[in-house]
């Protein structure tokens, strides 16, 4: 499907997502509390079917976080990125591992690096990092390690 | 006294694979919950040789941070440093002169063979077998001398730039290539003979690690552990760079959904990147290997995304730029970890001894996992 036809088809289900220009990809931003029943609704409209979480991520804008969703379909192969902006002292967002399972490891890996609360998450514990580094998220910019910290 | 024992409250006996078991192939440690033999949870426990590459980069310049990308999948360094040159180029908007991309290439595909080469002679020795560990390893070492010729590395290579390579190929390139490509030919039919074709082999594969397609979509299985499922996920062919799109090759499909097909997808690979090398080793066109670039590479502001199809499967690299010359975020979507999130679930109710070939056919390199 091309963006143009993306674009109002997703407009006519969530009239309040905010789109971005002179993306690669269609470019969407929306509230938390917003992402859940758009995500099932990209997982399961039969004209847009992103059934494929490619990449899950984040970035610290040091103000506030920013949730970045890049979703494929492997039907019509068309491409989409959802972002979500999140409250930097307080981020938390609900968990879309019930819709594609991948979610699972990412959002845990989210969790630790950025320390963002996934709600209803099923197994919502470190992965990577060892025991003891609950709290400190080396991903966010204000992140220091007296002892580790490489600067080059 | 029974937690000191590892069995839990519901009589199951916990153990654990790991983190330094040669099955793992490098330090990735597995809890297992077991009912007498069979597997009730697989819980992977990542991090031993986590060196937050994606911290790293933050703080690299644009020529700089595609060097630490040669030690996460090690395996496919070449394609590594492909990608970050092609995200670059693709910012800067940087022409890439057509010798460059065709060598490119070249050296991509040595690598996938080199990297299923060392997979299939591992998979083999996992399950019992250790002859084709050094059959694997002769041909492997071959490409790994090309290479050292040409890049100056065996292993970290670093020869692919932004803009183009980091210098020609050698004088004895095309020679050494056409040598090495005229006796593996029929090497990979040995292979089968020696190891396809066994009985004993086939019957450890055959039906061992189901994973259905739909499950391998929904766990962001791609590379050829999701082509065994029959997910055509190729990116090669769905999102061409390089020169991939003028060129004659399959994409390889199984449907078997098993340890078999995997392995078969990756045998029929090693066929599809001979045919490719065959088709480029004799038309390097001549010029310039690498683009006229700035010394200091500046990104504009923005986000750009590049995929690549490594030997494991998509490797995305996702840049955050605020302008200046080092990333604002990276990101490295690794196939490696998107693949182990589907062992739990093809692992569960099949016996112990099985996880052994689910693990070798998904191939995971952990440096890739743990970045």
């Amino acid at each position: 499907m091309q963006i143009e036809e993306l674009k109002i088809k997703i407009t006519a289900l969530f009239p309040t997502v905010v789109f971005e220009e002179g993306t690669q990809w269609l470019t969407l931003n929306i509230e938390p509390t917003e992402w859940l029943p758009l995500a099932k609704q990209l997982r399961n409209e039969d004209a847009l079917y992103f059934d494929f979480l490619t990449c899950l991520t984040c970035v610290d804008w040091k103000t506030h976080l920013t949730m970045v969703y890049h979703l494929d379909s492997t039907k019509y192969r068309h491409t989409i990125v959802v972002k979500v902006k999140l409250d930097a002292a307080k981020p938390e967002i609900e968990t879309v591992s019930t819709i594609w399972k991948t979610a699972e490891f990412h959002e845990r890996e989210v969790y630790e690096m950025f320390g963002v609360n996934f709600l209803n998450h099923p197994d919502l514990r470190l992965l990577i990092l060892p025991d003891g580094w609950e709290g400190k998220n080396p991903l966010r910019k204000d992140f220091e390690d007296p002892i580790n910290m490489i600067r080059l | 006294m029974v937690e000191e024992l590892g069995i839990t409250t519901e009589g199951d006996l916990q153990i654990n694979v790991g983190p330094q078991h040669p099955a793992t192939h490098g330090v990735l440690h597995l809890i297992l919950t077991l009912n007498g033999e069979t597997i009730k949870k697989v819980e992977p426990h990542l991090g031993y040789i986590h060196r937050s590459i994606e911290k790293m980069c933050e703080s690299l310049t644009y020529r700089q941070f595609s060097y630490v990308t040669s030690r996460m999948d090690y395996l496919s360094s070449h394609i590594n440093n492909n990608a970050c040159a092609l995200v670059v180029e693709k910012a800067m908007q940087i022409e890439v002169p057509e010798r460059a991309k065709v060598i490119r290439v070249l050296v991509d595909e040595l690598t996938r063979i080199a990297s299923h080469e060392l997979w299939w002679g591992a998979m083999a020795m996992d399950l019992g077998a250790f002859t084709p560990f050094f059959h694997a390893f002769r041909e492997r070492e071959s490409i790994n001398d090309i290479m050292e010729e040409t890049c100056g590395a065996r292993l970290t290579m670093n020869y692919i730039v932004p803009g183009g390579l980091m210098q020609d190929i050698h004088p004895d390139f095309q020679k050494r290539v056409k040598h090495f490509i005229q006796l593996y030919k029929s090497k990979i039919d040995e292979y089968n003979e020696m190891v396809t074709g066994n009985i004993i082999f086939q019957n450890r594969m055959k039906g061992v690690g189901i994973l259905s397609a739909e499950d391998a979509i929904s766990y962001g299985v791609t590379g050829p552990a999701a082509r065994g499922s029959g997910v055509s996920c190729d990116v090669r062919k769905m999102y061409p760079y390089e020169i991939y799109d003028k060129l004659d090759f399959n994409e390889v499909l199984e449907t078997g959904c098993d340890s078999f097909a995997r392995y078969m997808v990756r045998i029929r690979e090693m066929n599809e990147s001979v045919k490719i090398i065959e088709q480029l080793i004799d038309n390097i066109p001549e010029g310039d290997y690498q683009a006229k670039t700035k010394a200091v590479l500046k990104l504009p502001k923005g986000e750009f995304y590049q995929r690549v199809e490594t030997a494991r499967g998509e490797l995305g690299v996702y840049i955050v730029s605020e302008g200046g010359t080092t990333p604002y975020r990276i990101k490295f979507r690794s196939p490696g970890f998107s693949n182990l999130s589907a062992l739990d679930h093809m692992a569960r109710g099949s016996k112990l001894g099985d996880l052994v070939a689910m693990m070798g056919t998904l191939d995971l390199v952990i440096p890739d996992i743990d970045r």
